[in-house]
C-alpha cells in the first residue's frame, strides 16, 4: 500500500496516515462493485444470467475495507453474495461477468456461476452456496496457513477471512469452526456482514439473543468486535488493528460487521418483510457517498480535498465503460464446450471405469491460470 | 501459499511383491503402516480425528503414530466431522495431504455436506482451480451388534456422488498398497475398512509398494460362476468358493478393491467364461454398488448372461441389534452358496 509522506495526515487513527491516492482507489474499488452489481441485475433481467444471483450492494465498504486491512496473499474466503469479495480481491470484472453469463472465459468456466466464485492467483477460495459451510472451511484455510509455518517451515505469519451472513450464525458448521479455530489457536477472522436479514427473516426473528452477539464468540474464548460497515475509513481503523493482532498471535477473531444490502435477498424477492423506508433510511449512510464527501472536503472540514467534482464524474465515466466492457466481453464469449468441459475437471488424475457413462477428460486451463506456467 | 500438488504421483505400480510370505501382520498395522510410510516421505501429510493421537486410536490403527510424528501431525479433534471434514477439505485446497479418520463411517453423516458437496465438487466449482487432495477413512459396514445408527454402509449412498474415488479393502495386503495410493492420489478418496477386520492377520511386506486403483484381483478361479464383492464380503465369497469345490462348482471371485472407478472390464472378463453372475454386497440392495454393477453387466454383457444377475445384499431393513437378527441381516457364505447353486442348478 502506498504510503505518500507528502498527504499523509497528522491524525491518530489509522486511516490518517493512509495517502490519498490509496483512498482514491478505495473509492474506486467500491463503485467499481456498485457499477458490476447494477448491471449484473441489467443482465440478470435480460435472463443473460441464470440461477440465484445476490446482489452486493449497500454492502461494498465491508468486502473493501476488511480486504485493504490484509495481505494480498492471505486466504480469503465467503458465502455466495460474492462478486464485491472478487472485485475488491482483485478478480477481472470480465471473468466475473462471464463467470455469470456462464462463458467459457469465466473464473469458474461458466462451471461455478454467481455463487461460486473463485480466483486462485487472488487467493479467493470460494463462493460457497451452502449457508454456513465455508466457516469450517475457513478454519482449515487458517490451518494450513499456520502448518506451513511450524511444519513445513516455509511460509509467514497469514491470516484468513471467511465472511458469512448473519444467517449463517444459527449453522451448527459455524459453532463447530469457532470451536476448532479457538481450540487449535486458527488465525481466522469470521467478519458476520450482519444486514438484519437472512433472506426474509430479521435477525431478531432467526438469532437468540441477537442484540449480544459478540458474547457468542468470546463464549468460544475468541476475541470479539462490532463494527459499523457503512464508513470504510472506520471500518479500517477498526479492523486492521484487530487483523493485525489475530495475524501476529496466531488466533481467531468474530467481526460483527453492521450493514445493509439495498436489494432484495437475491433476485427473486419481492420484499415484503421491510419497508422501503427502512430502506432509504440505510442510504443516507451510503458509504460510497460518504467516501466521495470526505474526498471532496476540504482538509479544514476534516476531508482530503482531494477529488472534485470533474474528476468523481471522470472516475464514474471510466468504471462505467469498464463494466460495459465486462458485460460486452461476457456477451461475446463463447460457451464452455459440452463435449470438453462437462466431463472436464472432476478429477485433477482421471482414469477408466471412474464412470458407468464415459471417461473423464482434461479441459481448456483455467483462464485465470493462463500465467501459470 | 504451499507449492500447490495438481503434479500427479509418479508410481510404479508394476512393482508387486508377493502376496505369501513370512511377515505376518494385522489390518490395522498394514494401515498403519502405509500412514506412516507416506507422512516419512511427505511433511505436508497429516492425521486428523478423533482420538487418532494420545489414546493412540480408537481402534488402535494410528497407535505410536503421535510418538513418530508429533501432536502438530497426529491430530485429536473433538467430536466434531462437519467442522473437521471441512477443515481437512481446505487445508487439502491449500496444498496439505489430509488423511482425515472417521471413527465409523456412521458418523460421517453428519458431514455429509462437507464430503458430499465440497471435497467432491471443488475442482468442477472452480473450473479446474482447487483441487482436494484429501483421504477420508474409517469402519463402514455391520457385524459387531452395534445397532441401526453405528452399522452404516456408505458405499451405496455416496458412491453415487462424482467427483471422489472409493476404495474397500478386504485383506491386510490390499490395505496397504491401496492406502498409499490412495495418500499419493490427488483427488478425494474415500477410503473405506471394516472394524470386523481389522485385526485379520496376513503377510504384508515390509517395503513400499502400491495398488492401482480400477484393478480388480481374481481371488479364486473357476468357470461354473462369477463372484463379485468388495470389502468384507469378499471373505464370505472366498469360504462360499472353497464349500462349492467340494460339491465340485468351481467359481471365479473378484475382489473389487475400489468401487469408483469400477473395473467393469474384469467382470464382463469373467462371466463371458461363466455366463452367469451373482454380487456379494454388504449395503442394502436398493440402488446399491451391487445394482449398478448387475445394471452395467447388462449394459456390456447381456448376451453373455445364461441367467439373470444374482446379487446378495444385506436384508432391507435398519440394522437390527440381537446377534441372530444381525447375523440373519449380513451377507454370509451360506446365502452365497444358496445363490450359486440356485444359478447353476
Ligand atoms: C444450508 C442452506 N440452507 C438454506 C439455504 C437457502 N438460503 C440461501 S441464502 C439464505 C439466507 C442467508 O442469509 P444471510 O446468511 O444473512 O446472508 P445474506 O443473504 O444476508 O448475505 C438462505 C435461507 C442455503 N443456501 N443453504
Ligand atoms: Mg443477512
Amino acid at each position: 500500500m502506498t504510503q505518500a509522506a507528502t498527504r499523509a495526515r497528522a491524525g491518530d487513527r489509522p486511516s490518517d496516515r493512509l495517502s490519498d491516492e490509496t483512498l482514491l482507489k478505495w473509492l474506486s474499488d467500491m463503485q467499481l462493485i456498485r457499477e458490476f452489481e447494477t448491471r449484473t441485475m441489467q443482465a440478470y433481467q435480460q435472463a443473460k444470467i441464470g440461477g440465484f444471483c445476490h446482489i452486493y450492494t449497500g454492502q461494498e465498504p465491508v468486502a473493501v475495507g476488511t480486504i485493504q486491512s490484509v495481505q494480498p496473499d492471505d486466504p480469503v474466503i465467503t458465502a455466495y453474495r460474492d462478486h464485491g469479495h472478487a472485485l475488491a480481491r482483485g478478480m477481472d470484472p470480465r471473468a466475473c461477468m462471464a463467470e455469470m453469463f456462464g462463458k467459457i472465459t469465466g473464473c469458474a468456466k461458466g462451471k461455478g456461476g454467481s455463487m461460486h466464485m473463485f480466483d486462485r492467483p487472488h487467493h479467493l477460495y470460494g463462493g460457497h452456496g451452502i449457508v454456513g459451510a465455508q466457516t469450517p472451511l475457513g478454519a482449515g484455510l487458517a490451518f494450513a496457513a499456520r502448518y506451513e509455518l511450524e511444519v513445513l517451515g516455509t511460509g509467514k505469519k497469514r491470516v484468513c477471512l471467511c465472511y458469512l451472513g448473519d444467517g449463517a450464525l444459527d449453522q451448527g458448521a459455524f459453532h463447530e469452526a469457532q470451536n476448532l479455530a479457538s481450540l487449535f489457536g486458527l488465525p481466522v477472522i469470521y467478519i458476520v456482514e450482519n444486514n438484519g436479514y437472512s433472506m426474509g427473516t430479521a435477525i431478531h426473528r432467526h438469532t437468540a439473543n441477537h442484540e449480544h452477539l459478540l458474547d457468542r464468540a468470546r463464549g468460544y474464548g475468541i476475541d470479539a468486535v462490532q463494527i459499523d460497515g457503512f464508513d470504510v475509513l472506520r471500518i479500517y481503523d477498526e479492523f486492521k488493528p484487530f487483523a493485525d493482532a489475530c495475524r501476529e498471535d496466531q488466533r481467531p477473531g468474530f467481526v460483527n460487521l453492521i450493514t445493509y444490502r439495498y436489494q432484495g435477498h437475491s433476485m427473486s424477492d419481492p420484499q415484503k418483510y421491510r419497508t422501503k423506508e427502512e430502506v432509504e433510511r440505510f442510504k443516507e449512510k451510503d458509504g460510497i457517498a460518504s467516501l466521495v464527501h470526505h474526498l471532496m472536503s476540504s482538509e479544514d472540514e476534516g476531508g482530503r480535498g482531494c477529488l472534485s467534482e470533474d474528476e468523481w464524474k471522470q472516475m464514474q465515466r471510466e468504471i462505467r465503460e469498464r463494466v460495459m466492457d465486462a458485460v460486452r466481453f461476457a456477451e461475446e464469449s463463447p460457451e464452455p464446450d459440452v463435449e470438453t468441459e462437462l466431463y472436464s475437471d472432476v478429477f485433477l488424475n482421471p482414469m477408466p471405469h471412474l464412470s458407468p457413462i464415459r471417461d473423464y477428460v482434461h479441459g481448456a486451463p483455467n483462464p485465470l491460470l493462463a500465467d501459470d506456467a | 501459499m504451499i507449492q500447490y500438488a495438481v503434479d500427479l504421483p509418479e508410481i510404479d505400480f508394476s512393482y508387486a511383491p508377493p502376496r505369501e510370505g513370512e511377515r505376518v501382520i494385522q489390518f490395522r498395522e498394514a494401515l498403519r503402516e502405509a500412514m506412516s510410510e507416506e507422512m516419512r516421505r511427505d511433511e505436508r501429510i497429516f492425521l486428523m480425528g478423533e482420538e487418532v493421537a494420545e489414546y493412540n486410536g480408537a481402534y488402535k490403527v494410528s497407535q505410536g503414530m503421535l510418538d513418530e510424528f508429533g501432536p502438530k501431525r497426529i491430530i485429536d479433534t473433538p467430536i466434531s466431522e462437519n467442522g473437521f471434514a471441512g477443515l481437512g477439505i481446505a487445508a487439502a485446497m491449500a496444498g496439505l495431504r489430509p488423511i482425515v479418520e472417521f471413527m465409523s463411517w456412521s458418523f460421517s453423516l453428519v458431514a455429509a455436506d462437507q464430503i458430499l458437496n465440497n471435497a467432491p465438487k471443488m475442482l468442477y466449482m472452480s473450473g479446474g482451480q482447487w483441487g482436494c487432495p484429501i483421504v477420508f477413512r474409517g469402519n463402514d459396514g455391520a457385524g459387531g451388534q452395534l445397532g441401526s445408527t453405528h452399522s452404516w454402509c456408505v458405499e451405496g449412498l455416496y458412491s453415487n456422488v462424482p467427483g471422489m474415488k472409493m476404495v474397500i479393502p478386504s485383506n491386510p495386503y490390499d490395505a496397504k498398497g491401496l492406502l498409499k495410493t490412495a495418500i499419493r492420489d490427488p483427488d478425494p478418496v474415500f477410503f473405506l475398512e471394516s472394524e470386523r477386520m481389522l485385526g485379520d492377520r496376513a503377510h504384508v511386506p515390509p517395503e513400499e509398494y502400491y495398488i492401482p486403483f480400477g484393478q480388480a484381483r481374481l481371488a479364486r478361479e473357476g468357470d461354473a460362476c462369477t463372484l463379485v464383492s468388495f470389502g468384507r464380503p469378499v471373505n464370505f465369497c472366498l469360504e462360499a468358493g472353497e464349500a462349492l469345490s467340494g460339491q465340485g462348482i468351481e467359481v471365479d471371485v473378484l475382489d473389487m478393491r475400489t468401487i469408483r472407478p469400477l473395473d467393469i472390464d474384469a467382470i464382463v472378463r469373467s462371466v463371458q467364461k461363466t455366463n452367469r453372475i451373482v454380487v456379494v454386497d454388504q449395503c442394502w440392495p436398493f440402488a446399491s454398488v451391487a445394482s449398478e454393477v448387475m445394471a452395467q453387466i447388462c449394459e456390456h454383457a447381456f448376451d453373455w448372461l445364461d441367467a439373470p444377475p444374482v446379487r446378495v445384499n444385506t436384508d432391507d431393513v435398519p440394522t437390527p441389534y440381537a446377534k441372530n437378527l444381525e447375523a440373519a441381516y449380513l451377507p454370509n457364505p451360506e446365502k452365497i452358496i444358496r445363490a450359486v447353486t440356485h444359478l447353476v442348478g
